[in-house]
């Protein structure tokens, strides 16, 4: 009764094609962001923006950049923390080598990088599909850490590779605070979170599709393959670098290369799992499912069961839970909790009257 | 050349380990069409769990600490465990997911990894241990005196276990029953079903003896570096090894574990000074990438036909 599309007509094309087709769900987005803009900053104390707001933010960004490639296009990628690196380290340079340097402009130009490096271990995808896709990744994953430790321009000659993020300011005014670096955060994820939703039901978003279901039929009905597929390992590759440079810059300060090793990537890959393959909105809530589990055990298990537990045990159980998950979810719900959200949606519409 | 040689037959002895661990890969990967992501994990989980039983055998039984009887019987309990685990991951992974589209099954065995992984280490514990099979790791005075080359014994040992359980294999494979029925499952799914080949004990099956290769690739991994979670990492280097041979083909993935043991130690030792070393860890994977640019299909794979 409350989630109802009738009664609302579509009299022009505008209507007909935009992001929200029902109001509905115009105001909850816009209720949402309003929430989270206006009213979160408020009342959330610094544990909560620093250690769960802004990184279940980046990574939901991270994730969208993964769902683009696996979920939309269809290329398993078990790389894309190689990528966050790629723009991290990209932003970094841009500031510390070009004055005046705007802040925004950095990590877009870091995310131009990664896509860059993207499209260059993209181009196997064109030859070689599933599981040897999937390993070539592994590649990108293992080369690029290597370069950023080993090639000291990179860092600026620090040991090791750690770099730490410059202060960022924007038009004189200083983000150094947990809130301002908060709404800062949530100002790029929104605006590419919406760019994304955008692209998938595009032409872009729809050759995706059709490459995804099926290549060589894609291939017949007159889709380029090569360019669908490096476009969709570039834009990919941008909104993991995006992500990368936001997690050096308003999430960590001081990041090495290291940091972003293949643990980090198969997160991200479970949060598009557990989330929802093929859904924006999967991505932000499979990413604010992965942040928060290991905190939520790391509660409640002591809590719980006292001090008959070791530290050690919550970790093994960490592993233990979300290697479980992952192949529950997998068995149970495919489509991750995005799907429980659209079957949610079907009740809304008809409750309290279902039949 | 004698250094060249060195480093030759070095490379060569410790890509029969990779060797090892990308038989696994490729035995599940033949019968069920499963890429066993896990494989690695596996590995881990059976040289933890046969150290641990080797340390806790003596409390629990009398038997002499390190003696001959222990041995044998954590190594019997080791492979009882993977045998548990190979029913469990049937029962829980392979079952429900019957038709699902091979990725699925790949992410699945993600998950699996890290359940196994966790499991290990909340039974065993978490830190290092030394694994003492009795070779010793000293080079061969023969090949010392007469060639100047430094082999260590303990490499030859390795080689000869893996040629041993190869040809075990191919033996088991070309003349039992439960050979014969391995193959054709690998062949042909429905064709083996129709003729009444019970396909979930052959997946069980086949899981154990990948378990069992996971045992003594674990054993001879861990007697090298010590039996330590590191253990996984190395295991990703099966990954090129497999990609290299070839995922459905037993030679491929020794021939493609010794070019890829032997290229990355030469390129380490030859390449890597110019370019500031540690290539080792994604040189394999370069390599195996270059490759697939000319051979998508690996060198002994086979050829994939798709169809519209």
């Amino acid at each position: 009764m409350l989630y109802r599309e009738a009664g609302q007509f579509k009299a022009s094309y505008e209507a007909d094609q935009q992001i929200f087709p029902i109001l509905q769900d115009r105001v909850g987005v816009l209720l949402l962001i309003g929430f989270f803009a206006l009213v979160v900053p408020l009342f959330a104390d610094q544990y909560w923006l620093k250690a769960i707001l802004i990184p279940v933010l980046i990574f939901s960004l991270a994730a969208i950049g993964l769902n683009i490639l696996t979920g939309y296009a269809g290329q398993l990628s078990l790389g894309s923390a190689a990528f966050m690196a790629v723009g991290a380290f990209g932003a970094y340079n841009f500031m510390l080598r070009i004055d005046g340097m705007p802040f925004l402009v950095a990590i877009l130009l870091g995310g131009l990088c990664a896509a860059a490096v993207g499209v260059v271990f993209g181009l196997p995808s064109l030859r070689i599909k599933g599981f040897y896709l999937a390993v070539a990744t592994l590649a990108a994953q293992f080369f690029i850490v290597w370069a950023l430790v080993k090639i000291e321009w990179f860092s600026n000659y620090s040991s090791s590779g750690v770099i730490t993020a410059q202060e960022i300011e924007i038009l004189g005014f200083a983000f150094d605070g947990p809130v301002s670096k908060y709404l800062l955060t949530l100002f790029v994820v929104v605006v590419m979170a919406l760019l994304a939703k955008n692209m998938v039901r595009s032409t872009t978003g729809r050759m995706w599709m059709a490459v995804r279901d099926m290549d060589v039929a894609a291939e017949v009905i007159g889709i380029r393959l090569m360019r669908t597929k490096l476009t969709a390992f570039a834009v990919s590759s941008f909104y993991c670098g995006v992500a990368g440079a936001l997690y050096a810059y308003t999430y960590i300060g001081t990041v090495e290369p290291e940091g972003f090793n293949l643990d980090l990537s198969f997160k991200i890959l479970f949060m598009i799992i557990i989330g929802g393959v093929g859904s924006i909105m999967g991505s932000f809530l499979g990413a604010a499912f992965i942040v928060l589990l290991p905190i939520a055990l790391d509660v409640f298990v002591p809590m719980f069961l006292g001090d008959l537990v070791s530290s050690s045990f919550v970790s093994n159980l960490q592993l233990i839970v979300f290697g479980g998950l992952i192949v529950f979810f997998l068995i149970v719900e495919p489509h991750g909790l995005a799907r429980l959200w659209q079957i949610g949606k079907e009740k809304l519409r008809l409750w309290p009257f279902p039949h | 050349m004698q250094f060249f040689f060195e480093v030759l037959i070095g490379g060569l002895l410790s890509g029969v380990l990779y060797a090892l661990v990308a038989l696994g890969f490729v035995l599940i990967f033949k019968a069920s069409g499963v890429f066993n992501f896990a494989q690695g994990a596996m590995v881990f989980f059976a040289a933890l769990t046969f150290v641990g039983f080797l340390e806790v055998l003596p409390g629990w039984t009398g038997l002499e600490a390190g003696g001959r009887a222990v041995f044998w019987l954590a190594f019997v309990l080791s492979l009882g465990a993977m045998v548990l685990l190979a029913i469990a991951t049937e029962r829980i992974v392979l079952r429900p997911l019957v038709n699902q589209p091979p990725i699925t099954l790949f992410m699945a065995t993600i998950g699996l990894t890290f359940l196994v992984e966790g499991i290990a280490q909340g039974i065993w514990g978490a830190n290092v241990r030394g694994l003492n099979l009795g070779i010793k790791d000293e080079p061969i005075e023969y090949m010392m005196e007469n060639f100047n080359i430094l082999i260590s014994s303990f490499d030859v040992f390795a080689a000869a276990v893996a040629a041993i359980l190869v040809a075990a294999l191919a033996l088991f494979f070309q003349y039992t029953r439960i050979g014969r029925a391995l193959r054709a499952v690998a062949d042909d799914h429905q064709a083996a079903l129709s003729i009444g080949i019970p396909l979930r004990h052959i997946w069980v099956i086949v899981w154990a003896v990948a378990g069992f290769v996971a045992l003594v690739a674990g054993m001879i991994w861990g007697a090298r570096n010590g039996v330590q979670f590191a253990l996984t990492f190395t295991a990703l280097k099966a990954l090129p090894v497999l990609i290299l041979g070839g995922f459905t083909s037993v030679p491929g993935a020794i021939v493609g574990g010794l070019i890829i043991g032997a290229s990355e130690k030469l390129a380490e030792v030859y390449v890597g000074p110019f370019v500031g070393g540690g290539i080792e860890s994604w040189f394999p994977y370069i390599l195996a990438l270059a490759f697939l640019l000319v051979r998508p299909e690996g060198l002994f794979g086979e050829k994939h036909i798709d169809r519209v």
